[in-house]
Formats: structure tokens, C-alpha cells, sequence
């Protein structure tokens, strides 16, 4: 097995992606349950150099993983539980392509895990807030990621055929850890007792059918003849539970994302990224709804589908994140803008709000939900800008809160409309962090007066002097500094170390409570990328190198 | 304030007018510059009329503008030396690339630093010199005394300048500090320690002005290598104005050796006290202190700050680029004089590293040349005055809590306590000083205890009325 870790860097990666052109994946509806079954093609990796066999998996299987899980929420309203099963005999999935970790760069393998993190969320996200219940039928081993993969749906049936075993074997053969929330979601969600989950983490082989389900790694267990009996009827069960509608009323289809970039500038309908290399920075724009998104909600969904404002601005934000995440690796900040009415954001929410208990104008809110905690999640600097014409107001003020820094631009003259920020009803709690509070109470945690004076001035433009006395906004700069203080701050955070600036950021974004979440984006990438920089792991006779050479690793044995 | 007065009222090269931004910096800075001025700068003259020089432009003509004026309507200006078109840095990780126009952000925070740090020492003075002006010798001196002291307050509307300019609000707040803060104040002294201590008489502020200032000669020159342009281009313009400082330390000095040596002859004694001199172990002993203490202000002989600067491009050495070295110093060594195993020897350190040793050495080269010239004047009765051994008298790096002589021997410390009232101003110096230093106002008379000087300001002659009223 090859050790290279020159691979070249890969080229620009994109994350919109088509049904009709999916490699390892494929969707199959009858009646209300879905059956996703992944059958990666071993030529399809995004690199040449490894080949994704037994269902290993690299970024590009799990872009159309995510896109999946997007589609199904969005455009099968009838879908109530989905089957995630394997396509290939006797193998589930065997995890991610370890080939493909050797040769990625640092950089890589931890955004790959992040990505492949938030996935595995919005998996169960839909089953938790969008009556899509997943439920992983385990044809084959689970080993690694294969077995995390199912740990992210509701229910794990394993096939009971004496060989079909989930594992987690990372530690005993790579001497890394289960990249995608294995060890957390083991003890947190399943409640496996923790002796256990240590023996079953170091145990190549895993655990098998009865076994498995005596220590509570999975749900259930059933032999080869009734194992499609056994999925079929716990599917059932499971979509009974969902209030999504019966049919397949106002679907809409996610038709591609245009975007035009040359370099300088990526523009969207709604998100225009302006990149700065010199600064390493990019500026994300968002425009707000105009005249024509205003509205009942649920008519223009149905009117205007992938295009009403709300749900085109955000996938165009969501899809703009990914791709700085991943090809723009170098700007360190993102400067968060805004242009438009703020009345209008705020009618927009007001619809969204009158119209809460449609399925679609749920999706539409749980869908900003996630691609704010990707925003929050994303190892950039988050700076946001309330300038003159910005319409942070409701759920684009989310934008004010994400960020690091919040500078309000406080204009003495009276030159410019005013710079304004405006608490809303969405800013209560519809779109809450990894952490389960809203920004607002991150922002200003333990201090709960602060958050219900902001929510008492709902719906009223606040200056900048007000929201600075708010503790909204880190600082009301005026109208002669503005320009100074923001290019200081840039170029001065554009100096420091980017690996301390993450770490710092990220202890400080997530206040207050744990929860699965935060440890799967805390705990869990902190210590795995430390290992990962260690030499144990990835020095060259470090194990995720050595592994499948016919050489054993060696291993400093200091313990650290 | 009109914009239309602003080029008119602040003389600058900085485009005041066209620079609303600066305009409302300064609109609020200035009162509070002037409130400072009328409290803690010269007390008592401030309805006086004194000829004083005037900056209006950095050119030949326009630098050095004479006339009689009331010091708060001392025109204060902003000037920059011209721009030196495609400069570059040259020194340090930066070496070649193009000089900053604007702070470079990863820097911010350092050369503010640095600036606030350089600023604070300009009013400082004129704080501590604020008494001198009821016993100057001379309407000369005393003419001379608030040229000093309006220069270096334009010194600190140069670094106030920068900090409004480049570096936003928290500069606009280091700018107000600057003037909260007072010489000696018990709760918001100055940043430097030197520069909380009275003046507490005109040999001191001769010394001190020869010294001292020489100290901010060389931190001004070292500033003045900054690759963030706008800095090097102030300090450029402000050595030329901090030049003169020297001169009526350099003189001053020069003129009470004269005094001296006429006493010593007329009277054939070395005892000139009782004639109302001062003698030349006096003089030896305030130049003993002077010389050790301004030798305190260039820190610690190693320093990772210093060489930080360096590196950053932010302070390079004296005349850098006159330099022959290749201005990175990366493996260069030093000889550092240090104490170790009971004796002064040298440890050799990174040339990095000792940053400031090496401004420190420069800076004791320019001292000893004035000292030098007096010598000249004492050549003809035989006598000399020394500069102590560097690591005499020393609060600061290698040397401290050594007891070493003036002429450089390490002793214990009782022996050295014994002799400090032989080698520092004791209190039979400070109280025969400070008996002679009565105020005399009549143009063109001297005090008895320092002769005239070789020529008047500007052309003009001795007797001229240089202060009024």
C-alpha cells in the first residue's frame, strides 16, 4: 500500500451535485419509505491514487450523501423513513479510504471530517425535526466510519450471519481515533456502558449479531432470510411516527446552484464572495429579499420553489461555505456583509413564522439552522460588518452573532442611512447552535437580561450606539475610524498563527453547555487532529502509513 | 476651528485640510494639548512674548521661521521629512520589500507601542522642566529653554499625528493618555522611569539636554529606519529640530567648563565655589550621573523585544543602511560587557539579540565628543573631564546591583557606597547649585557661573531682548 503523502493538492472542489449523476449512491421510493443504498464506485474517488473499494468512502461519496439527505428532505414531502443500506455482498461499509487519509494534508483529512460530521447531523436532524426517521439496515461489517455512518441513523438492524460485525478499529490499526463521532455517539446516544465501548474500541474484529445487541450496539439483529422482512417492518414503524404529509404535495425540486466566479469575485443570486489574497480574507455578502419574496410563504414556495428568497439565499450562503472551507483553505477570515431592507427580512420571517407548521417552510427553517452552525462550525475568522444599507435584521442578524467580532458603523454625520440591527422572534431560538443555545444567548452568556432586553426590542432598528449599550455589537465604530479599524483588524488578524486563531475561536464560539454535538465538534477534532500531527499516526513508520504495508508501525511509547 | 484655518493655525505637510479624518482627531485632541500646555508647561510665561524658531515647512526657508510670540499661540505643526519615492526597508524578514504607507496589521499593536512609548517621553520633559523657567541665567537660556520645550511638544503632536492617522480609535485613546499622564504624578506617572524626575536645576537641564536627549536622539534615529514610512519620515524631521536640543546641552555645558577655568585662573584655585562657580569635581560628578542613568534608558543590553523590532522592520539601528553588514544579522555574534565570576568580561551573544547594545555603543561614541570639546577648554590648565565606565552606577542590564567604579573596577559594595558622595552629586554639589541659581533677566547679562555664549540666536546679538515681558 502506497505511503506518499505528496499527493497534489486536489482542484477546486464543488458540492452541487444531480441525481442523474451520482456514482456511489442510489435513492429508491416505495411509498413512504426510502431506500438509500451505497455502492461506491472504486474508480470514483476524487483523487486517482486510491481506489474506494469495499465501500470506503472519500469527500465526493459523502458530497452526494449530503446531497441525498438534502433532496429527500426537500423534494419527498411523502418520504417518512429512509433505509441506508449497503450495496455490495457481505460488506456494509468499510469506513474511510485509508489510502485516501494517508495522502491527504492535514488540512484536508480535517475539513473531510468536519464535512462527513455535518452530514452524518443532518441525518439525524431530519429524524428528530423533519419526521424523516433514518434506519440503517447493516447488510455486511460496519468497520469505522461504515459503523458510524449507521450510528447516525435512529435504528441499527444487523444482519446475524455469524461473519457481519460493526467495528470501530481505529485505534488497534491506525492509531487514530473514529473520525465522525463513533466513541460519542457509542456512549452519549446509544448509552453503551463505557468499559464496554473501550473494549469494543480496541477490538479489531468488533462486535457480532448477538453480542452487538447485548452491549447495545445496535438495535436489533435479524439472520439473512428475515433481515429485509425485519428492515421493512421497523421502517414502518418508524415512519408511523412522522407528521410530514402523505403525499407528495408541494415538493419542490433543488435545481443546480448558478454561480459565476472568476477568481476575484463568486457571485450568486443572493451571496457574492469577493476573495482578498492579499488580506487573505473574503467578504460573503448576503442580499436580502426584495419586493417579490414578500408574502404568504407557503404561495411563493409554491410559486417561485428553489427560488423563494429565503430558501435560495441560504443554499447559496451554505454552498459558498463549503467552498471556501475547502478551496480557499488560505482566507483566514470571512467578513460577513449584508445589503438590503431590513423591513423586508423581517416580512420574510414574519411569513416564515405564520406559516411554522408546513412541512416545507419547516425545512426552509431547519435549513438555515444548519448552515448557520456551519457557519459557526467553520475554522475562519468571522467578522460581520452593520454598515449603512445592511439588513441584519431576524435571520440574517444570526450573521452578527455568529461572528467573532461584530463592528456597527456609528455615523455622527448623519451622511448615511442609518447602520442598523434588528432583534427579531428568530433570533429567540429558531435556529439554534451546536451548543443548544441561540447566538444571542452565546453571545452574551450569563447574562440573561441582556438577551430579554434584545428580545423586548423585537422588530425595532437599533443604532449603533444602542446596540453597542446592548452588548449586541462589539463596537459602535464611527464614521472616521471605520475604514482604519477594519482593514487593522484584518491585517492584523491575518498575522497571527491560523492554527491559534482556531483554537481560539473555537473555545470561545461555544459557551455554556455541552452536548453531543460540541463534543463531536470540539472534543472529538481536538484530539483527533493532535494525533493526527503526531508521528505515531502519520510520521513515516507511524500506523496510518504503515497500514496494509506488511510493516508494523513503531510507535514512540512515551505517553503524552 | 475652520477647515479654512487649519493650514494657517497647523503648519503641516500632512494635507490637514484635505483630511476630515485627522480634522476631527485633532479638533478634540487639541483643547486638551492646550489645557496641558497652560498647566504643566511653562508656568508663568505663558503671556510672554519669546523668540522662538517656528516650523512652517520642512524646507531650507520654512523650517526654522523666527519671531516673537506668546507660546500658546505657538503655532504647533505636523511635518513629515519629504518622501524618499520607492523606499524600501532594509533590514530585518522584510528586507526590500516596499516601505508601509499604512501600519502593517500584524504590527499594529507593537509600533503603536512603540510610538506611544517615544511620545510619552516628549511632554515628560517639558514637565520636568517646567520650574526652570524662574531661575534661567540668561533671557538667552531662557529663550532657549522654551525652544526646547515647544519642540518637543511638537514632538508630541508628531507622534499624536500618528496615532490619529494610522491607527483608529485606540490611537485617538493613546493620544488622549498621553496628556493624562504627568512626570512625577504618583498616580499616572509616565511610562519611563527617568523621565518622572524633576529637573531640578539648569546644570542638570544642560546635562540633561546633552544626555538624555541624546538618548532620544538615538531612539529617534532608530525609529526614523522604521519601514512603517510615515514614522521614519516624523523621527527624520524631528532629529533636525532635536539637534538644537543638543546644542544647548553641548554648549551650556561648554559655557560653565569656560566659567570655570576663567575662575579657576582669576582666583588660581579649584575651589571656584566661593567665587560663585562650579567646580570641575562638581561638573564630573553630574556627568557621572547623567551619563549612567541615560545609559538606563536603552534597556537591557539583550533584548527579544529589540531584536524583534529588528526582524519586524519596525526599529533599525542607528544609520542603518550605512551599515556594511547584510542587515539580517542572522548567526552574527556580539561581545556583550557583563559581570561574571567576580570580574568584567564579555559574554558573546546574537547580534539580534543585543539590539540595543549596539545603539547603546553608538550612543556612548557620540557622548564622549562633546565631552571631548570641554576637555579642549580645559586643555590649557591641564585638567579633564571622563566618562564613567559603563557599567558605573547602572539600574539596568548586566551591570545592575554590581558596584563598579567610574573607572571601571568591581569593588563590594560597601567600598562603592563609601565613594558615592565622590562620585555623584552629593548634597554639598546640589546645595552650592542650587544657591546660584537665581533668576537674571537683563538682556545680554550672564550669571556668574557660566559664561556667554560665542554668538545670539538667529544673528542676532547677545543683549537681544529674547524674551518680553
Amino acid at each position: 500500500m502506497s505511503t506518499r503523502t505528496d499527493v497534489a493538492p486536489l482542484g477546486p472542489i464543488g458540492f452541487d451535485r444531480d441525481p442523474s449523476g451520482y456514482r456511489h449512491w442510489s435513492l429508491a421510493v416505495d411509498g413512504n419509505i426510502a431506500t438509500v443504498t451505497m455502492r461506491v464506485d472504486p474508480d470514483g474517488g476524487v483523487r486517482p491514487d486510491y481506489q474506494l473499494r469495499l465501500n470506503s468512502y472519500d469527500l465526493g461519496v459523502d458530497i452526494e450523501l449530503h446531497d441525498v439527505v438534502q433532496r429527500l428532505r426537500f423534494e419527498h414531502p411523502e418520504v417518512h423513513a429512509v433505509v441506508l443500506t449497503g450495496g455490495l455482498d457481505k460488506t456494509f461499509c468499510a469506513g474511510a479510504n485509508i489510502q485516501m487519509l494517508a495522502g491527504a494534508t492535514h488540512a484536508h483529512k480535517v475539513n473531510f471530517c468536519k464535512f462527513t460530521n455535518e452530514t452524518r447531523n443532518s441525518i439525524e436532524d431530519a429524524g428528530r425535526h423533519s419526521g424523516q426517521v433514518w434506519l440503517a439496515a447493516v447488510n455486511g461489517t460496519a468497520a469505522g466510519g461504515g459503523y458510524e455512518l449507521a450510528l447516525a441513523c435512529e435504528d441499527i438492524v444487523l444482519i446475524d450471519d455469524r461473519s457481519s460485525a460493526v467495528s470501530l478499529p481505529e485505534v488497534a490499526l491506525l492509531a487514530v481515533l473514529p473520525g465522525t463521532g463513533g466513541l460519542t455517539r457509542v456512549v452519549d446516544k446509544r448509552k453503551v456502558r463505557r468499559d464496554l465501548a473501550d473494549l469494543f474500541s480496541t477490538r479489531t474484529e468488533g462486535a457480532r449479531g448477538r453480542q452487538a445487541l447485548q452491549w447495545g450496539l445496535v438495535d436489533a439483529i435479524a439472520p439473512r432470510s428475515s433481515f429485509d422482512a425485519t428492515v421493512a417492518e421497523r421502517a414502518a414503524a418508524l415512519a408511523a411516527r412522522s407528521d410530514r404529509p402523505a403525499g407528495p404535495a408541494d415538493a419542490i425540486s433543488l435545481r443546480p446552484i448558478d454561480v459565476v466566479d472568476d477568481g476575484r469575485t463568486r457571485r450568486y443570486g443572493h451571496v457574492t464572495v469577493a476573495y482578498d489574497r492579499a488580506e487573505r480574507s473574503a467578504a460573503i455578502t448576503v442580499s436580502g429579499p426584495g419586493p417579490e419574496h414578500a408574502g404568504d410563504a407557503v404561495e411563493r414556495l409554491r410559486a417561485e420553489g428553489d427560488r423563494y428568497w429565503p430558501l435560495a439565499a441560504c443554499r447559496q450562503l451554505d454552498d459558498a461555505l463549503l467552498h471556501l472551507r475547502f478551496n480557499e483553505p488560505e482566507l483566514g477570515t470571512w467578513v460577513l456583509r449584508t445589503e438590503g431592507d431590513p423591513e423586508a427580512v423581517l416580512a420574510v420571517d414574519a411569513a416564515l413564522a405564520a406559516a411554522a407548521d408546513h412541512w416545507l417552510v419547516r425545512e426552509v427553517r431547519l435549513f438555515w439552522a444548519r448552515t448557520l452552525r456551519r457557519l459557526d462550525l467553520s475554522a475562519r475568522t468571522l467578522i460581520t460588518l452593520v454598515e449603512p444599507g445592511s439588513c441584519f435584521a431576524g435571520t440574517l442578524a444570526e450573521l452578527a452573532w455568529a461572528a467573532d467580532r461584530t463592528l456597527q458603523y456609528d455615523d455622527l454625520d448623519g451622511e448615511h442611512p442609518p447602520a442598523t440591527l434588528t432583534v427579531a422572534a428568530a433570533n429567540g431560538g429558531w435556529y439554534p447552535m451546536a451548543n443548544g443555545l441561540t447566538r444571542l444567548q452565546s453571545r452574551v452568556w450569563g447574562h440573561d437580561e441582556l438577551v430579554g432586553e434584545a428580545m423586548a426590542s423585537s422588530g425595532e432598528p437599533l443604532d449603533a450606539t444602542a446596540a453597542a449599550a446592548a452588548g449586541l455589537v462589539t463596537a459602535a465604530v464611527d464614521d472616521i475610524d471605520w475604514d482604519d479599524e477594519i482593514r487593522l483588524l484584518l491585517a492584523e488578524r491575518a498575522g497571527y498563527s491560523p492554527d491559534a486563531l482556531t483554537a481560539m475561536e473555537a473555545n470561545l464560539r461555544f459557551v455554556g453547555p455541552e452536548t453531543m454535538e460540541t463534543t463531536l465538534f470540539g472534543r472529538l477534532p481536538a484530539w483527533q487532529n493532535w494525533v493526527f500531527s503526531r508521528p505515531n499516526a502519520t510520521g513515516p513508520d507511524g500506523a496510518l502509513l504503515r497500514y496494509g504495508s506488511g510493516t508494523r508501525p513503531a510507535y514512540d511509547r512515551t505517553r503524552a | 476651528m475652520s477647515i479654512a484655518d487649519y493650514s494657517d493655525r497647523i503648519p503641516n505637510n500632512v494635507d490637514l485640510a484635505g483630511d476630515r479624518k485627522l480634522q476631527r482627531a485633532l479638533e478634540a485632541w487639541q483643547p486638551h494639548f492646550l489645557d496641558w500646555w497652560q498647566q504643566q508647561g511653562p508656568v508663568d510665561f505663558q503671556e510672554s512674548e519669546i523668540y522662538l524658531r517656528t516650523a512652517i515647512s520642512v524646507d531650507q526657508e520654512g523650517w526654522a521661521q523666527f519671531g516673537h510670540v506668546k507660546m500658546p499661540d505657538y503655532r504647533w505643526g505636523i511635518f513629515l521629512a519629504d518622501a524618499k519615492p520607492d523606499r524600501t526597508i532594509a533590514y530585518g524578514d522584510h528586507l526590500g520589500e516596499p516601505a508601509w504607507q499604512q501600519v502593517p496589521g500584524e504590527y499594529r499593536g507593537e509600533l503603536q507601542r512603540l510610538i506611544v512609548v517615544q511620545g510619552d517621553t516628549e511632554p515628560a520633559s517639558v514637565e520636568q522642566q517646567r520650574h526652570l523657567c524662574h531661575t534661567a541665567p540668561s533671557l538667552y537660556d531662557l529663550r532657549n529653554l522654551f525652544q526646547v520645550n515647544v519642540e518637543e511638544a511638537r514632538h508630541l503632536w508628531a507622534m499624536v499625528y500618528l496615532l490619529h492617522g494610522f491607527f483608529g480609535r485606540d490611537g485617538r485613546e493613546e493620544a488622549d493618555e498621553l496628556l493624562h499622564r504627568t512626570s512625577g504624578d504618583r498616580d499616572h506617572p509616565r511610562i519611563l522611569g527617568a523621565f518622572n524626575e524633576r529637573t531640578p536645576d539648569w546644570l542638570s537641564f544642560f546635562f540633561f539636554t546633552y544626555f538624555t536627549d541624546r538618548d532620544g536622539k538615538y531612539q529617534l534615529a532608530s525609529l526614523a529606519e522604521s519601514g512603517f514610512d510615515p514614522l521614519a519620515r516624523t523621527c527624520q524631521f524631528m532629529l533636525k529640530e532635536e539637534a538644537h536640543h543638543m546644542f544647548v546641552g553641548a554648549t551650556g555645558i561648554g559655557r560653565v567648563v569656560q566659567r570655570t577655568v576663567e575662575l579657576m585662573r582669576a582666583h588660581d584655585t579649584d575651589d571656584v565655589a566661593p567665587y560663585g562657580g562650579i567646580n570641575l569635581d562638581t561638573l564630573q560628578r553630574y556627568l557621572n550621573f547623567h551619563f549612567s542613568v541615560s545609559l538606563d534608558l536603552f534597556g537591557a543590553e539583550t533584548s527579544t523585544n529589540a531584536a524583534n523590532y529588528y526582524a519586524a522592520g519596525l526599529k533599525g539601528r542607528f544609520q542603518e543602511e550605512s551599515r556594511a553588514d547584510d542587515h539580517r544579522l542572522h548567526g552574527d555574534e556580539v561581545a556583550v560587557p557583563t559581570v561574571a565570576d567576580g570580574r568584567i568580561t564579555t559574554e558573546t551573544v546574537t547580534a539580534l539579540s543585543a539590539l540595543n547594545l549596539t545603539l547603546r555603543d553608538d550612543y556612548a561614541a557620540d557622548c564622549q565628543k562633546g565631552i571631548d570639546r570641554w576637555n579642549r577648554i580645559l586643555a590649557p590648565i591641564g585638567r579633564r573631564l571622563l566618562a564613567p565606565h559603563i557599567g558605573f552606577n547602572r539600574q539596568v542590564g548586566r551591570f545592575r546591583g554590581h558596584p563598579v567604579t567610574p573607572d571601571g573596577r568591581l569593588v563590594d559594595a560597601a567600598t562603592w557606597e563609601a565613594q558615592r558622595d565622590a562620585w555623584l552629586p552629593n548634597a554639598a554639589d546640589q546645595a552650592h547649585v542650587a544657591s546660584l541659581m537665581t533668576a537674571v533677566r537683563e538682556p545680554g547679562r550672564m550669571a556668574n557661573w557660566l559664561a556667554a555664549p560665542a554668538n545670539g540666536i538667529n544673528g542676532r546679538p547677545l543683549d537681544f531682548e529674547y524674551v518680553r515681558g
